[in-house]
């Protein structure tokens, strides 16, 4: 009755990854209603700074009720305007801010740049312009859960993983690139580009140069795309300094070959502005054809002309973003360092991360064994009992069992120390459980030992 | 070079290389002239008036008023400065709970509250062109077809076709009834598509109609209610156009009527596409709705909104603005008011100069008559007049070939995305032409065949393939 992608899961949510949101929605969090319910850890979503845009607002009323600055209504002219072109005025502002996030070491141009339904549409797009149905993008893991939906669902496109190993510090590898380029023939798949999220989601850590010349030494071998999601770059609060493709591969003095025309930038304003629920994200390419197609498509989810102005008006204020950009990674790096001393007083490694909204845990000496099953066994009880809603590394496509995703900064101060408190003691708990367990099982063995000592030798069990 | 522009093609998809968009159509030479030339009242007088643009502009000072007196309804305000964070971080793809009522009531009140919609059925979209693809995505495989009664929005050919792979079969309406959608054409059509091997998943119904400015009367609906169950297919009903009916004309029936009233329906076949850019004139802020009484296409095409959430601060404005029940009435009402009249004036203007229109009711736009004015009754004769028409008496008009249109020589004309005294000139314009056109029909031969000439140099060869009509996203930002 209905279509083959209607009835199929690829939609991708039945993943844990989501079943945590579920458990979170049927039980929140609140500081005075309901103390004890689960405190949402499993959402990469910024809001530290949301005092200085209100600020912004209240000092700027005009540009918010939709007036020109000579007083005039721009509200018809708002609200008739859908060319998918988008605003020139707001696309300058935006290319305006990327490059000075990039610290003006590159620049970008207006017309490159397409406007879409958040950085979900942006992602989708891409793919249904790069690859066929049946073709293949390279994803380094782990990797955002959300992917599987919007890479594959529609476009019939397929991911073929890039194992990343906690031994490299999850750092993508020559060596790894190749081997899944091989995985991908062997299936019959054709490869034709690799998505990277830059800085990463779930690691938090921004790509060494080393990486990004691995990609571009692979991207021109294999004649294929290089797609740089760099929706956190403006959340990189530590060193090293976030190096973008596109400053890569001037580096190396490529922009004049054709492999200029085959990377593209996903961005959006979620979470570098902390603005999820306005729907802005952007496709910015080199390749002129690509531009026109994603122009074409993003008929499908425009941005709302209301907030193409409103956003316009601020970001032309620059003096306020620069303000807000460096404050912003200042309250961000404090929050990582408070949940790093947080997790260091459970016992819990971490990787070292500069950049993100999020800690990437190695909880694996929590786990009864080296599996993934051990690791969901561990997150239900984490839900349940430590009533925390952190993101299993399986749901990122982690290799190895029990990494866990843990989200900083949309919560307030107050309650992430509710938080951390918890997993100090959760973590105890486990670890006093698993000792308990290790001694009785120690116990058991001594008994059995001498047990069959004292029973008659038989040679030949019943099978 | 060739070979290298071709290699660096065929890295992208086929969809991106091919021209499925449907926009390289000659057709567009009109909006270029329209772009190139824009008409403007004091700064050029004599430019191009767009009337191939189907927008409602007969209401926004209502709309300002209200705005004006409701400064919580924008997140920017001091008065709403309050709900900022919450809305600004809001990204769930079910919706603000108070858009979702605050548009199902209004669906309800367009409808003169004869049917009632659940707000846990409501589902964003980019707009009515991202419903339409969804629901595309959910009903149908490629390679499977939707049958679409012509003449309709050529934008439905990018829409339901280009990414899904879907097709759409033509149920061919014709003049010598008033392009009425038969019984028996809809069957003509479900059985060519059977011998041709084309699995039809469901039928497409805009209603009222984009181009004609129709709606369809009980019997009719019924009647294809009655198809599609019979077929066991989807029925698809954009209803974009609900409340642009003409003020003093019978009452629109939405399908949501029709299967009330009919307990044998099976309800898993239904499905609305509704937006806001029509009836309320705000193409700009992209809120398309799918409303599907299927719970698991109500469920699928949700979790595919994700791919084109309405933003949150038009969601927040939405939703203060339309559960304002005395507004709301205000508008519809008001609204059905002026675009009669104006509906009224051009069409009476038009009759005055021997130019007919088709009967209509609804709409932003007529659908107009000129087959009596074309050289051949073939496409190539439509094409020769509508580039007259935009080069010569500076309007720009769609043929009636983008629609799909099986008798040459009708064109839509947009009417209410203007001011009256934009309109006047329109009309004053073709009545000039008009009086040449007479003129010239007497000493034919010679004036004509020098006409021709100089439209063949100004203009590529057309083809013998449909031309598509221009979406509203092609219009370029001025600012």
């Amino acid at each position: 009755m209905l279509s083959k992608k209607a009835s199929s899961l690829c939609h991708g949510e039945d993943s844990s990854y989501f079943h945590g949101w579920q458990k979170y929605d049927s039980d929140r969090y609140d500081k005075l209603t309901n103390p004890k319910g689960i405190i949402q850890m499993g959402l990469a979503e910024n809001q530290l700074s949301f005092d200085l845009l209100e600020s912004w607002l209240a000092s700027n009323p005009d540009a918010l009720v939709m007036k020109r600055p000579n007083g005039e209504s721009a509200f018809t002219d708002l609200a008739l305007f859908q060319d998918y072109h988008g605003s020139a005025d707001f696309k300058n502002k935006l290319v305006n801010f990327m490059a000075r996030i990039r610290e003006n070491k590159v620049n970008f141009k207006p017309d490159n740049l397409v406007l879409t339904a958040g950085s979900t549409s942006a992602n989708e797009i891409l793919m249904f312009c790069l690859a066929d149905p049946g073709e293949a993008f390279l994803l380094p893991t782990p990797y955002y859960a959300g992917f599987d939906r919007d890479l594959k669902w529609r476009t019939g496109a397929e991911i073929v993983p890039i194992h990343c190993s906690s031994s490299d510090g999850f750092k993508i590898t020559m060596c790894a690139l190749e081997e899944a380029y091989q995985r991908a023939k062997k299936l019959n798949l054709k490869v034709k580009g690799v998505l990277v999220t830059n800085p990463s989601n779930p690691l938090g850590t921004t790509l060494t140069r080393d990486e990004l010349n691995h990609l571009i030494t692979f991207s021109i071998a294999k004649n294929v795309h290089i797609v740089s999601d760099e929706i956190y770059s403006g959340t990189v609060f530590d060193s090293p300094s976030f190096v973008s493709i596109t400053e890569a591969v001037m580096d190396r003095n490529l922009e004049h070959t054709d492999l200029w025309s085959r990377i593209h930038i996903v961005y959006s304003l979620s979470k570098d502005l902390g603005l999820p629920g306005f729907r802005v994200g952007m496709i910015y390419s080199n390749n002129k054809t690509v531009v026109s197609a994603a122009t074409k498509m993003s008929s499908f989810g425009l941005v709302s002309s209301q907030t193409q102005f409103l956003l316009a008006n601020m970001l032309s204020d620059m003096k306020f973003t620069d303000k807000y950009m460096k404050e912003n990674k200042e309250r961000l790096k404090k929050r990582k360092e408070t949940l790093v001393s947080g997790l260091k007083l459970a016992g819990i490694n971490y990787l070292e991360s500069n950049a993100g909204l999020f800690c990437w845990v190695d909880m694996s000496h929590l786990l009864v064994s080296n599996t993934f099953d051990a690791e969901k066994e561990l997150w239900e009880q984490i839900i349940e009992e430590a009533k925390l809603n952190i993101s299993p590394g399986s749901s990122f496509h982690c290799t190895e069992p029990g990494w866990f995703r843990i989200c900083f900064a949309n919560m307030c101060a107050e309650t992430i120390q509710v938080a951390l408190k918890r997993l100090k003691d959760f973590s105890q708990s486990i670890n006093s459980k698993k000792k308990a367990g290790s001694c009785s099982r120690q116990r058991r063995f001594l008994l059995g030992k001498w047990v069959s000592m004292l029973l008659p030798y038989d040679p030949e069990p019943d099978r | 070079m060739v070979s290298m522009l071709r290699k660096q093609e065929e890295l992208l998809s086929k969809i991106a290389s091919g021209n499925g968009h449907g926009e390289n159509s000659p057709y567009f030479d009109g909006w270029k002239a329209y772009e190139t030339d824009p008409y403007h009242p004091t700064e050029n007088p004599n430019g191009v008036i767009q009337m191939g643009l189907a927008e409602n502009q007969l209401c926004f000072d209502l709309v300002q008023d209200w705005l004006l007196s409701n400064p919580e309804a924008s997140i920017c305000t001091a008065e709403g400065v309050n709900y900022f964070r919450d809305i600004a971080i809001f990204q769930d793809y079910h919706g603000l709970p108070k858009f979702r009522n605050a548009v199902a009531n209004f669906m309800a009140k367009v409808r003169g509250n004869k049917v009632k919609y659940d707000p846990d059925r409501i589902v964003m979209s980019g707009g009515a062109t991202g419903a339409h693809e969804t629901v595309a995505f959910c009903l149908a495989d490629p390679g499977e077809a939707f049958l679409v009664p012509t003449p309709y929005y050529a934008g439905f050919d990018r829409d339901l076709r280009w990414r899904t792979g879907v097709q759409l079969f033509p149920v061919v309406c014709d003049s010598s009834n008033n392009f009425e959608i038969t019984r028996e054409a809809v069957e003509a059509a479900y059985e060519k598509a059977q011998e041709d091997n084309i699995r039809i998943k469901g039928l497409l119904l805009t209603n009222p109609s984009n181009p004609l400015g129709t709606y369809l009367d009980r019997e009719t609906l019924r009647s294809l209610v009655s198809f599609i169950n019979e077929k066991n297919i989807h029925l698809v009903c954009d209803e974009i156009y609900a409340a642009t009916v003409f003020m003093g004309q019978p009452d629109f029936i939405s399908i949501s009527e029709i299967i009330e009233e009919d307990i044998h329906c099976n309800r898993n076949l239904i499905h609305i596409v509704y937006s806001l850019s029509k009836d309320m004139g705000f193409p700009g802020f992209r809120v398309g709705i799918i409303y599907s009484y299927n719970d698991k296409v109500v469920s699928c095409a949700r979790k595919m909104s994700s791919f084109g959430l309405v933003s949150s601060q038009t969601q927040h404005l939405i939703a203060s603005m339309l559960s304002d029940d005395e507004f709301v009435d205000r508008f519809i009402t008001e609204s059905a008011k002026r675009l009669a009249e104006r509906h009224r004036d051009f069409t009476w203007g038009l009759s005055q100069m021997g130019i007919s229109c088709l009967k209509s009711n609804a709409g932003l736009f007529f659908w107009m008559d000129l087959r009596h004015l074309l050289k051949e009754q073939t496409y190539d004769g439509e094409m020769e007049l509508w580039k007259v028409i935009i080069n010569e008496v500076k309007l720009n008009v769609s043929p009636g070939s983008s629609f799909h249109c099986a008798n040459p020589g009708w064109f839509r004309v947009c009417f209410a995305n203007m001011d009256d005294e934009t309109m006047n000139i329109a009309l004053s314009r073709i009545r000039s032409f008009m009086s040449k056109y007479k003129e010239a029909k007497m000493p034919v031969k010679k004036l004509c065949w020098q006409r021709s000439l100089r439209l063949s140099t100004s203009f590529r060869r057309l083809d013998d393939t449909p031309c598509m009509s221009p979406q509203s996203p092609l219009v370029r930002a001025r600012t």
